[in-house]
């Protein structure tokens, strides 16, 4: 049986017909399209597919895309602004954050609520906070940067 | 890895839930956490999901003198947001990562019952207790050495719900700690122990408990209040405290750590949970210094 549901993706409402057991990642890729979602481990553990569930950080791997059915979801594509990158996306680039990019998605995502929640993480936060991302090419040392040029670059923007 | 088809159940009321529970049977649905991946790798295939992310009423937490009650729909980083318990408080911080505490769920956790799991060592430490409810009867309260009954597998029988657990809050100039070792951050650990040790007023220890995690098939609750022979910390026999821990575990061998290694590390951790939960009740028993 195929279920309706309607999803607030990156601020548009966008309807898709999904069978119950489809998890949210394959929802966002297969039927609305957006492929910036990763999908790595598909069990919890890798990070990759790392979305803002009512701002929430969570893995959409882990969660039925029936469950929120008429939530708000921000995915990696839904983070930049009209202005382009936001400062966490550009906060990556600059620090060289990135090598392969399958992992960033989610990185980013992880990330942006992090600061959100905690505008200036110390070290040691800002590793508990993205402890539950792996990176495979073992880049985190610049990542760690990248979260904290990414809070510099917050705070002189003012947002 | 796609999970199994199922047939889907999105009650809106704790009402209708049970009716759909008594109904179809089935596995209920919270956080997701433990068994989304089970699903996906296919280690279970319910028929019948019961989905209660819809019922709010189950998303509380009730802060009262004699303790925590946390609702089936409390996610871990919720709890750990109110601060309303310390112990909770302390096993939360281990449990998974950040983002896999903004799904999963307190009464989830327990529910999963797995034997290396934290929350389920806090129950059993506290001696607290989870209300399921079932369609037509009334609630009962399952203390927790009644709840864990094996290796994933609880107390709660087909077409029940676990409705809340209750955390008893400890008497005054008690002290708590969570001590684990795990692979990597983040992972089940290989073993863990929480302590709560509870000191008169000259700061002898007048009882102390822990709760051992990964070396058993339910959480193994050892009191060793009598090893501790009301002595004031810095005197006790620690050797024979973690012979009396080390005793009531049956730890198991795997890819992980070997059963001795297990064992070790059970006594290792004992000692150093109750020495924390011991330090942590004298500063709470302690006269606060003046201020102003």
């Amino acid at each position: 049986m195929e279920h309706e549901i309607t999803l607030v993706v990156n601020g548009t409402a966008r309807r898709a017909r999904v069978p119950a057991r489809r998890l949210l990642s394959d929802c966002l890729r297969h039927d609305l399209g957006l492929t910036g979602t990763h999908v790595g481990c598909e069990h919890g553990v890798c990070g990759c597919c790392t979305v803002l569930l009512d701002g929430e950080p969570v893995r959409s791997c882990l969660t039925f895309a029936v469950t929120v059915d008429g939530q708000e979801i921000t995915t990696v594509e839904g983070l930049a602004g009209p202005e382009g990158p936001s400062p966490v996306q550009r906060a990556f680039g600059e620090c060289h954050a990135l090598q392969c990019g399958f992992c960033t998605p989610g990185f980013l995502c992880t990330v942006t609520a992090l600061l959100r929640e905690n505008p200036a993480p110390t070290d040691e936060e800002v590793l508990e906070g993205i402890s539950g991302n792996l990176c495979r090419c073992t880049g985190y040392q610049n990542i760690a940067k990248a979260v904290h040029r990414a809070a510099e670059l917050l705070a002189e923007e003012g947002q | 890895m796609k999970p199994p088809p199922f047939t889907y159940h999105a009650p809106r009321d704790l009402g209708e839930a049970l009716e759909t529970l008594a109904g179809v049977g089935g596995k209920v649905l919270a956080g997701g956490q433990s068994l989304i991946p089970m699903l996906n790798m296919r280690l279970a295939a319910p028929e019948h999901l019961v989905d209660i992310n819809r019922v709010a009423a189950l998303a509380t937490l009730e802060a009262a003198p004699e303790g925590v009650t946390v609702g089936a729909l409390a996610r871990h980083a919720q709890v750990a947001r109110a601060d309303a318990h310390p112990l909770l408080g302390q096993a939360l911080r281990l449990v998974a990562h950040p983002v896999i505490r903004n799904r999963g769920t307190v009464v989830g956790s327990l529910v999963h019952a797995d034997p290396a799991a934290e929350l389920p060592a806090v129950l059993a430490v506290l001696g607290g207790s989870v209300r399921l409810a079932r369609h037509g009867q009334g609630e009962r309260d399952v203390p927790a050495e009644e709840f864990f009954v094996g290796p994933m597998e609880s107390a709660v029988r087909p077409g029940e719900l676990a409705v809340s657990a209750f955390f008893p809050v400890l008497p005054a100039g008690s002290g708590t700690a969570f001590r684990e070792v795990a692979r990597r951050h983040g992972d089940y650990a290989l073993a863990g122990v929480c302590a709560a040790v509870t000191l008169d007023e000259d700061l002898h220890v007048a009882s102390a408990r822990v709760a051992c995690i990964g070396v058993g098939p339910v959480p193994v609750v050892a009191d060793v209040t009598t090893e501790c022979d009301r002595r004031p910390a810095s005197t006790v026999d620690w050797a024979a405290v973690t012979r009396a821990v080390q005793e009531a575990t049956e730890p198991e061998g795997d890819i992980h750590a070997s059963a001795a290694y297990r064992l070790h590390l059970v006594g290792v951790l004992a000692e150093q949970a109750l020495k924390d939960a011991a330090r942590a009740a004298a500063q709470e028993a302690a006269p606060s210094p003046a201020t102003g």
